[in-house]
């Protein structure tokens, strides 16, 4: 089903207000990653507060959707979305990359609402797709989602996934890429071109649906396309803006991990209607 | 002074670059943290971004390294000596290829990344690779030396570098030696052998203690693989008790390294291990991890006055 107009509003609103907090976090850490969890905001949200079957209430329900956040470095991203939905308490985000935090740099399984540790690229979905496989053989209807970065496909495990998903016939996995064209010391087609992303993964035997990553409405008939499809798991090849939504930020490599000073996170939260 | 291992590491191998062709270069997606950046703008032709692709990256070395070129390998500590492994062991070592190493950012040193990114266990497993030389560099000079020390010799090397500005100690001219340690402090009660930046943190501690009048003694075990046996042993009879200081698991790292030596020789003194106590840590500013996990200054001298009460 399509998003109505007003929920996809919400959502909207929403991923602006995510985007508020988690550069908040990012500068009050003095440390992280603003590119690359501004580019999976509305992959990230629309996941978890629309379409994904995950309750605070019920973290261990054997049937509850899981996502591994292939590329952990958007964590803040992901922490959001969890304290949306009520695995962590909401003044949690000021605590980021700080002593003792739950809220890890890079994502902890101990953390409330992380399904697998991520940081170290190229070997989440390979996890995902071991989840894919166990809950297949428990006869399980939940599905599993991997989000990946576009410079993580330069590990060779990804590919190792993705020659084995297919063979499994893993249709509850779906791979979701945030293809944003840029890496960490340069954009992808510098550092490792990427060349014909969707014909490479079609090759390997995967359903490839391609789509705007930040337009909710795109995102969601594709995630629905992917649930309708059986025998293969499918990839949803995301478009992105690493950075999106701060101009300064957009396509800039100097922005994947960079501490946000005093006066860009003054100008980023004008831009963003931060103080609304 | 005081500089960043990393710059003075990057800066180090565009001068090696400079004075010999056959030096390449690659990285995974990292060279402006690893600093090998440095090199690649100087040198275009003889550096190789790999993408984030460390496996790829260090079995193209040993490659290379048969083509009678010099590869220096570089990417976070952490991802270098688990993903590189493969290659690292199966090619490079197994091989006895000339293929170097740089692991950049050692121990807790990119700290606010947190577990994931922070290389603890690194030296457990270079030094159990047969053929691997493995170094530690503690200062800006010993890094030099170090840095133009693998380029020089044959064979897998493996240099433990850091994301952190460490203070100067060694002079300019001062003469390292592969498989040597130095007396960087001396002192009669204990001896406290230590590699990187813990070299620092026990310097730190015995001049506190000195004020309480115990007399630490202090060795820079620089070069871990091979490692200067004479001088353990001197040390372990001349002052009669060992702490061991490393950024590292006190598990297969500096320590083991040491007590190996002192067992062997049958000539056990009251040993202390100073490092991260078989946990993973955790994100946070660094001054703050090495003081929770107990790497600081106050954690050597805790483990002296452990090892001194013992050795009564
Ligand atoms: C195995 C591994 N190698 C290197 C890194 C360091 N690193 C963190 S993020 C990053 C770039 C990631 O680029 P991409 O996947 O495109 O992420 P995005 O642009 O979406 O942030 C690198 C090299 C890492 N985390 N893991």
């Amino acid at each position: 089903m399509p998003l109505t107009n007003e929920r996809a509003e919400e959502l909207a609103e929403q991923c602006r207000q995510f985007r508020v907090d988690v550069l908040t976090a990012i500068h009050g850490a003095q440390s992280g990653h603003p590119g690359g969890s501004l580019s999976v905001c509305e992959i990230l949200t629309l996941l978890y507060q629309e379409l994904m079957n995950v309750d605070a209430k019920r973290p261990d329900d054997p049937d509850r959707d899981r996502l591994v956040l292939c590329k952990g470095h958007a964590a803040p991203m992901l922490y959001r979305n969890l304290i949306e939905k009520g695995f962590l308490p909401a003044d949690s985000m000021a605590t980021l990359r700080k002593l003792d935090s739950q809220l890890q740099g890079h994502p902890s399984i101990h953390t409330p609402g992380v399904e697998m540790p991520s940081g170290p690229l190229g070997i989440g979905l390979s996890a995902a797709q071991g989840m894919a496989l166990g809950l297949k053989l428990n006869g399980s209807p939940a599905r599993v989602y991997a989000v990946l970065g576009d410079g993580e496909l330069n590990e060779g495990a990804v590919w190792e996934a993705a020659m084995s998903a297919p063979k499994f016939g893993l249709d509850n996995l779906t791979a979701i890429v945030d293809w944003n064209k840029v890496q960490l010391d340069g954009t992808t087609d510098e550092i490792m071109p990427i060349r014909d992303l969707p014909a490479k993964w079609s090759a390997f035997g995967w359903n490839v649906v391609r789509c705007d990553g930040h337009d909710l409405q795109a995102l969601c008939s594709a995630v629905e396309l992917a649930r309708a499809t059986k025998g293969v798991p499918t990839v949803i090849i995301a478009d992105t803006i690493k950075g999106k939504g701060v101009s300064f930020m957009e396509g800039k490599a100097a922005w994947h991990g960079k501490a946000i000073s005093d006066e860009d996170y003054a100008k980023a939260m004008a831009e963003l209607g931060g103080d609304r | 002074m005081a500089q960043a291992i990393r710059e003075v590491y990057g800066n180090v191998l565009t001068e090696l670059g400079e004075q010999n062709k056959d030096i390449v270069v690659l990285d995974a997606d990292l060279s402006g943290s690893t600093k090998s950046k440095v090199f690649g703008q100087k040198f275009p032709d003889r550096f190789f971004n790999m993408g984030i692709a460390e496996s790829n990256m260090v079995a193209t070395a040993a490659g290379l390294s048969t083509t009678g070129k010099i590869p220096f390998v570089n990417t976070f500590t952490v991802f270098l000596t688990t993903l590189g492994l493969i290659a690292t062991r199966a090619q490079v070592c197994y091989g006895n290829l000339n293929v170097k190493l740089g692991g950049a950012y050692c121990g807790m040193s990119d700290a606010l990344d947190g577990a994931t990114h922070h290389a603890t266990e690194d030296m457990a497993a270079m030094r159990a690779l047969p053929n691997m030389t493995l170094l530690v560099p503690s200062d800006a000079t010993s890094t030099r030396w170090a840095t133009e020390y693998a380029a020089k010799t044959w064979g897998p090397f493996y240099l433990r570098l850091s994301r952190d500005v460490y203070p100067d100690l060694y002079a300019p001219d001062y003469k390292f030696e592969c498989g040597k340690g130095a007396i960087v402090r001396d002192g009669n009660d204990v001896t406290v052998i230590a590699c990187g930046l813990l070299v620092h943190k026990a310097i730190e501690a015995a001049n506190e203690l000195e004020k309480k009048g115990v007399s630490v003694r202090v060795v820079d075990m620089y070069s871990v693989k091979p490692i200067d046996r004479e001088l353990i042993l001197k040390c372990a009879e001349e002052t009669g008790a060992i702490v061991t200081a490393e950024e590292h698991n006190i598990y297969g790292g500096l320590g083991s390294a040491v007590s190996e030596v002192l067992a062997w020789a049958g000539a056990g003194v009251p040993t202390e291990f100073v490092g991260i106590r078989d946990t993973f840590t955790e994100s946070a500013p660094y001054a703050q991890l090495l003081a929770k996990y107990g790497v600081d200054a106050n954690g050597v001298a805790a483990g002296i006055e452990k090892a001194l009460t013992r050795k009564k």
